[in-house]
């Protein structure tokens, strides 16, 4: 009974199939991106997909029809042939002529892809376990950039916003109209930069660099996600593109130098203890939190707690020692290299002196620089 | 003239198996270990379904509700890695095991005791792998693939565990593989010239080839692994000269041939039971056989297409590519044949021909799926998402697990000489049919929607087809109690089978009675 | 019934063989990683190594029982030409999997030395990399890796024409010499087939003398090691294994000579030999393969 059922089921599965997946405003479909070869690559998408639904329409067509036509509940008596060399030639050839057809625009999208062209602007995008670090090479700009989603959204104690995940503090900007390349690289593992709608997707390899470019035609913020397996974090490093006009670009990086110039004077100045624990208490919550918690009660046993921990509140060099260099083979990474002078002064101190920690010493940004240079 | 000589030391029963748990830990016979084979198999497969349900689960909504996303990553590489290595692959070879020697006329296997120890090594490795999720640091959680150094440098210490139990898996994959040649090479029956075999023989026995190729590949690949991180190498360290690319290329010269490991023996069992079904022989045999040869062949040749974003230069990107499109050529000839072994036969519809009925649509849409991955630059916007979970559950569930599906219920009666329940099995099919296509169906409008893999929290607008995602997982999985249900109830009470169980099939194992005896063909079978 | 071809096949009962042998490996591997694990996490009163020599010494027993039992079953008569047949692909097959475990590292040996270490030195599709390592040079040998603080790299390596060529010349001769034996014990000369093949086993032997003494020169005195970067890593790796092989075949060929001695084998029947003689050859080949593309070239 149940049998005479399969035919019009798996007929219902098949138009279900299409209906949906035409329906592309209903986020069932690539995106066609913004720009050229976001586009050229969406029509490829599309020219394959079409081809291979007509080859299934056809094939289990003629499947279709003998389960319907050829039952023996309906008397049909089998059929004797089993060979055919004309047929399995023609079936090898036709297949073999549509992969041609097939190859041909997708090796001149390839090529496109990889033109060597010169470009105008030249950033280097490095990988870190669990954020990216943006670096404009020409300008002398560089900067994180973090997820900056709560973390009561994502634990459901508060309702999610629209970007939920996808969401960053410092967006990468980058002027529109122009040929920009990315230098992707990574600093412990292997991540993937990747953003649809400029269908850019390169693997970070620590110590290696890879190339990629983009013209984005309009301004916009386009989002993103790291696309390869990193460890715990890997779901929560998003990438946010804010294309700017040519005007709003130059203004945005006069604006970034001058603030590098004011964390300068910044890194000079003599802090107090507040001034460094109210800015340790921001630097702590972007990257340090993740692993060992907003209250320092860190998540054992992978990572270990900071509130009463014998470095953080032992003798000032070995914390400073840690966080500066990290611990190899372990998650604690090298923060050195990654944070200012004065964020690692102040979370230093924060360490120190939140949660009831208090040794009430602190660390002076200066110090932390005069430390590096000397090394 | 009696053609098999027993040892004379055990005297007492030469024809029936030893009793107690002694008959299992200490056979040689190869329907018994066969019959172990499927049940470590499926043991794995539900324990490798529970990892895939705790997933589901998580990703029932956005946020983080059940898994923190260390444990939620440890679900997903356990899940990939004992499904493939404890579920798909004991399987087959659990299926080979039972149906090889019948196939071909052998006695047994060409090397019964190394059969066994084959078998009883797998469960050590498993029991090793999964005791790692005990442990203080958590069990391997960097992905099914362990791509460097994420596996090494940034790796839990249970690491090293697991490049053992991966070393354990692989020398028995090999002396299983080695055992299924030396069986089908040197013990069929005087007449059953090479192209007189079944298919399923035929495919077991390139992919045994497969096997022996490239599983020393991947014990060479972990090998490196554990030497970069307990003996200081830099294979995967640019620091020292290395590359962690290098570590991607070596696996999936292992990974991709892997993957077909897991289809081909699905593709000889489907070509023999669609025969029986239409009542029809199996259109090609020859052209089939030069199919899954080109497959094997081509398998080699294509790994890199994982790896289309790591930034090969473009001659590479553009050889891995075409290569990977031909094999849809061979493949295409192996559906057509089967679609022309329907066409004008007189078809029925039992449980067994369902679930062939239903590998050659699904498999064909995972497949479709696999060449769109393979178009380099489109694979740049499909690689890591759910777009490639999609085709490889395409392939794997329709595909490989539906094969063994069919396989178990073709030759169910002949191992235990019992009738499935019909009904029972229909709706078996049924359940699994909706239920793996509303669960892996929706992950191609996520994947293309730009959802990740491996990520355990997601942005909103994935958030309705992950709900039915994770309702079709649900449906799915408890189907699969249903499955056990129906095989212990055969095993106990299903009404007598016939010794060829089915209407005129062919082969071998139909010409002895159900339950086939313990010893089979020892004077070698005439064949036609 | 027809039997051409089609021998009598000897069919073993059950045997506790196999389960001893499985549980041997577990327990080698749960002690080898733990000790790993031990070693690298710095632990002092680790005893797990322990562990590990008693796995050894279940593998070793089982095996040792299960060749000697392999063996009294050949003796008694019940192995036939086809049974033989299936030992003679079963060891064909195995050689072949060696042979794919070798190309894993001479794979990864030319992946690094004609990609990756030009790539990261600034050559070729990838060189950009270089702007990660501004002062590394490639070179093969590789004496400078691109950070030297976490791999500094080997003072000096192994000259091809010493030890090395006096290693291929020992190999190569060993390969003739158990071809020699082979020869003997066609020809039913057993005295020849002991003396080819103890002198096939002392060469062997002084082969991995000499590479003992090489191992000692590299770490001594040429900071050659496995922590030297890539040049050491591929270099320790394809000789190390190697050399394992060279011992276990010489392994093998020991228990042949004993067997010799105890008047195993006859001029038509002694696959036992050949085999080992087979996965000799192999081991030689690759030495050959290794002698050109690690020290030569
Ligand atoms: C059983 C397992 C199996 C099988 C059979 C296949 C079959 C194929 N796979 Fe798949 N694949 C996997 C398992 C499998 N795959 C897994 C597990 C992964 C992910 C691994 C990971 O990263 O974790 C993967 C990933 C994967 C990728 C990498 C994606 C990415 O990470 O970016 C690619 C890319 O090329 C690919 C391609 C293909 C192709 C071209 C086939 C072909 O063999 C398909 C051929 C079949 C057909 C095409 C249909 C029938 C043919 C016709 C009807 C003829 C006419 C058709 C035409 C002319 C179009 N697969
Ligand atoms: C043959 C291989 C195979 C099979 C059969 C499956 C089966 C399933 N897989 Fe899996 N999958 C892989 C191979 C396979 N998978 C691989 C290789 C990966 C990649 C891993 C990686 O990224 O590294 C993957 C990844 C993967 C993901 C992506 C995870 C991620 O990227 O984070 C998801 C998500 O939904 C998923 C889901 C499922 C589901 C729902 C099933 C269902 O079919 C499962 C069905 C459920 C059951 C069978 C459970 C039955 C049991 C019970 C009902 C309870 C019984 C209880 C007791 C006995 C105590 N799989
Ligand atoms: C990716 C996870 C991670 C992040 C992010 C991280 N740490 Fe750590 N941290 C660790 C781990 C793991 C250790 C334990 C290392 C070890 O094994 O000794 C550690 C140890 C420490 C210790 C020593 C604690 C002790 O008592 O042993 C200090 C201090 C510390 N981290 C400070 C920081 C600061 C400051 C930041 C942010 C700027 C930070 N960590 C960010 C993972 C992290
Ligand atoms: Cu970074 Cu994933
Ligand atoms: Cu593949």
């Amino acid at each position: 009974m149940l049998s005479k059922a399969i035919p019009c089921r798996l007929w219902i599965g098949v138009l279900l199939f299409l209906s949906l997946t035409v329906r592309a405003d209903w986020e069932v479909n690539m995106t066609p991106g913004v720009t050229e070869v976001s586009q050229q690559i969406y029509d490829l998408h599309m020219i394959i997909f079409w081809i291979c639904v007509i080859i299934g329409v056809v094939v289990f067509g003629i499947m279709f029809w003998s389960i319907i036509a050829h039952r023996k509940s309906l008397g049909a008596k089998p059929a004797t042939f089993h060979e055919s060399t004309t047929v399995e030639i023609i079936w090898t050839a036709i297949p073999f002529a549509i992969l041609i057809g097939m190859a041909i625009p997708a090796t001149s999208a390839l090529i496109n892809i990889y033109d060597p062209s010169e470009s105008d602007l030249d950033i280097k995008v490095t990988g870190y376990q669990w954020k990216w670090h943006y670096d404009y090479i020409e300008e002398g700009v560089g900067f994180f950039s973090n997820l900056s989603t709560p973390t009561d959204e994502i634990y459901n104690r508060r309702d999610k916003n629209e970007h939920y995940l996808l969401e960053v503090d410092e967006p990468l900007v980058v002027p529109i109209n122009k040929k920009v390349r990315f230098l992707v690289t990574a600093n412990d593992v292997i991540h993937s930069w990747w953003v649809p709608e400029i269908a850019v997707k390169k693997d970070a390899i620590p110590g290696f660099v890879n190339e990629a470019w983009t013209i984005i035609p309009e301004p916009g913020i386009y989002r993103g996600q790291c696309a390869e397996l990193c460890g715990k974090d890997h779901g929560f490093m998003p990438i946010v593109v804010e294309a700017k006009t040519q005007e709003d670009y130059d203004a945005w990086i006069a604006q970034r130098q001058e603030a590098a110039a004011k964390e300068r004077e910044l890194r000079d100045k003599v802090w107090t203890l507040e001034g460094l624990m109210a800015r340790g208490e921001k630097v702590y919550a972007t990257n340090c939190a993740a692993c060992h918690n907003a209250d320092g009660s860190g998540i054992p046993p992978a990572f270990p707690a900071l509130k009463g921990s014998a470095i953080a509140t032992g003798p000032i060099q070995s914390h400073i020692d840690i966080v500066l260099k990290g611990k190899p083979g372990t998650y604690m990474a090298a923060f050195g290299s990654q944070l200012s002078p004065v964020e690692l002064a102040a979370v230093i101190t924060y360490e120190r002196n939140a949660w009831g920690n208090s040794k009430g010493d602190m660390i002076q940004p200066v110090d932390i620089a005069n430390m590096q240079t000397a090394e | 003239m009696s053609a098999v000589l027993e040892s004379h030391d055990h005297s007492h029963d030469h024809h029936g198996p030893a009793k107690g748990w002694r008959r299992w830990v200490y056979t040689t016979n190869h329907k018994d270990i066969g019959t172990l084979y499927l049940w470590f198999s499926f043991i794995m497969f539900l324990t490798g379904g529970c990892m895939a349900l705790v997933i589901r689960a998580e990703l029932f909504e956005p946020g983080l509700q059940i898994v923190e996303p260390e444990f939620f990553n440890q679900m997903t590489t356990m899940h990939g890695l004992i499904m493939v290595f404890g579920a798909v692959m004991p399987a087959f070879v659990g299926l080979a095991n039972w149906l090889i020697p019948m196939m071909i006329g052998a006695p047994d296997m060409a090397l019964p005791r190394m059969n066994n120890l084959s078998f009883w090594i797998l469960p050590f490795a498993f029991a090793l792998l999964l005791s790692t999720l005990f442990m203080e640091e958590g069990a391997p959680n960097f992905g099914w693939t362990f791509y460097a150094p994420l596996s090494t440098t940034y790796a839990p210490s249970t690491v090293t565990y697991f490049i053992f139990g991966v070393h354990i898996m692989g020398a028995s994959s090999i002396m299983g593989a080695i055992n299924i040649i030396a069986t089908i090479l040197n013990l069929r029956t005087p007449q059953m010239t090479l192209m007189k075999m079944p298919l399923f023989v035929w495919t077991w026995l390139i992919t045994a080839y497969l096997l022996i190729a490239v599983m020393p590949v991947l014990a060479g690949v972990v090998t490196m692994m554990l030497m970069d991180i307990h003996f200081g190498t830099s294979f995967f360290s640019a620091a020292g000269g290395g590359d962690p690319v290098l570590f991607q290329h070596v696996f999936w010269f292992f990974g991709h041939p892997e993957v077909y490991i897991m289809i081909l023996p699905a593709f000889g069992i489907v070509s023999q039971i669609i025969p029986t079904f239409s009542r029809k022989k199996l259109f090609g045999y020859t052209s089939m056989v030069y199919a899954t040869s080109s497959i094997a062949f081509l398998s080699f040749i294509v790994w890199a297409h994982h790896m289309f974003t790591v930034g090969m230069p473009l001659a590479g990107e553009l050889f891995f590519m075409y290569a990977t499109m031909l094999i849809a050529v061979p493949t295409g000839v192996k559906v057509f044949n089967w679609v022309a072994t329907m066409f004008k036969g007189a078809l029925t519809f039992e449980t067994p021909m369902l679930y062939a009925v239903a590998f050659v649509v699904l498999f064909t849409i995972g497949g479709f799926s696999g060449l769109m991955l393979a178009i380099a630059p489109v694979d740049f916007q499909y690689h890591d998402t759910y777009f490639v979970v999609a085709h490889f559950h395409y392939v794997l569930v329709p595909g490989a697990i539906f094969g063994i599906f069919a396989g178990v219920y073709y030759w169910l009666p002949k191992w235990c000489g019992n009738m499935y329940d019909e009904k029972l099995g229909k709706l078996h099919f049924w359940l699994s049919f909706v239920g793996m296509n509303m669960t892996f169906f929706p992950m191609h409008f996520v994947g293309l929607a730009g959802m990740p893999r491996r990520i355990p929290d997601y942005a909103l607008q994935f958030a309705d087809f992950n709900q039915i995602a994770s309702v079709g997982a649900f449906i799915f999985g408890t189907t699969q109690l249903l499955f056990l249900f129906i095989v212990i109830k055969t095993i106990v009470s299903g009404k007598k089978a016939t010794a060829e169980v089915w209407d005129n099939p062919e082969g071998l194992e139909w010409t002895i009675p159900s339950p086939a005896p313990y010893h089979t063909f020892s004077t070698p079978p005439d064949v036609k | 019934m027809s039997t051409d071809g089609y021998q009598t096949y000897y069919v073993p009962e059950k045997s506790r063989l196999p389960i001893f042998m499985a549980i041997g490996l577990a327990v080698t591997v749960i002690g080898a990683g733990t000790m790993m694990n031990d070693l690298t996490a710095g632990v002092e009163d680790s005893s797990a190594h322990w562990v590990m020599f008693t796995g050894f010494i279940i593998i070793a027993a089982t095996l040792y029982t299960w060749f000697a039992k392999v063996i009294a079953e050949n003796h008694s008569g019940l192995y036939s030409g086809q049974l033989n047949r299936s030992f003679v692909w079963g060891m064909g097959w195995f050689i072949f999997s060696e042979v794919m475990f070798f190309a894993a590292f001479f794979g990864a040996l030319y992946y690094v030395r004609n990609l990756a270490v030009p790539w990261l030195a600034g050559e070729g599709d990838k060189g950009i990399s270089a702007m990660l390592w501004p002062e590394f040079q490639a070179a093969w040998p590789l004496m400078e890796t691109p950070d030297a603080t976490q791999f500094a790299g080997p003072k000096e390596v192994i000259h091809p024409w010493g030890l090395p060529l006096v290693n291929t010349i020992l190999l190569l001769s060993s390969s003739v010499t158990v071809h020699l034996a082979h020869t003997a014990l066609k020809a039913g000369n057993r005295a020849r087939l002991k003396m080819w093949l103890a002198i096939t086993i002392v060469l062997g032997l002084a082969f991995l003398g000499f590479q003992i003494e090489e191992y000692a020169e590299a770490y001594n005195e040429l900071g050659l090691t496995l922590k030297s970067g890539i040049y050491g890593s591929t270099f320790f790796m394809l000789t190390g294994f190697h050399g394992a092989h060279v011992t276990i075949g010489a392994f093998m060929l020991t228990v042949m000579l004993l067997r010799a001695f105890k008047g195993h084998f006859t001029p038509q029947e002694h696959f036992g030999f050949e085999a080992a003689s087979w996965y000799w050859h192999f081991v030689d080949v690759v030495w050959v393969g290794l002698f050109i593309f690690v020290y030569i070239m």
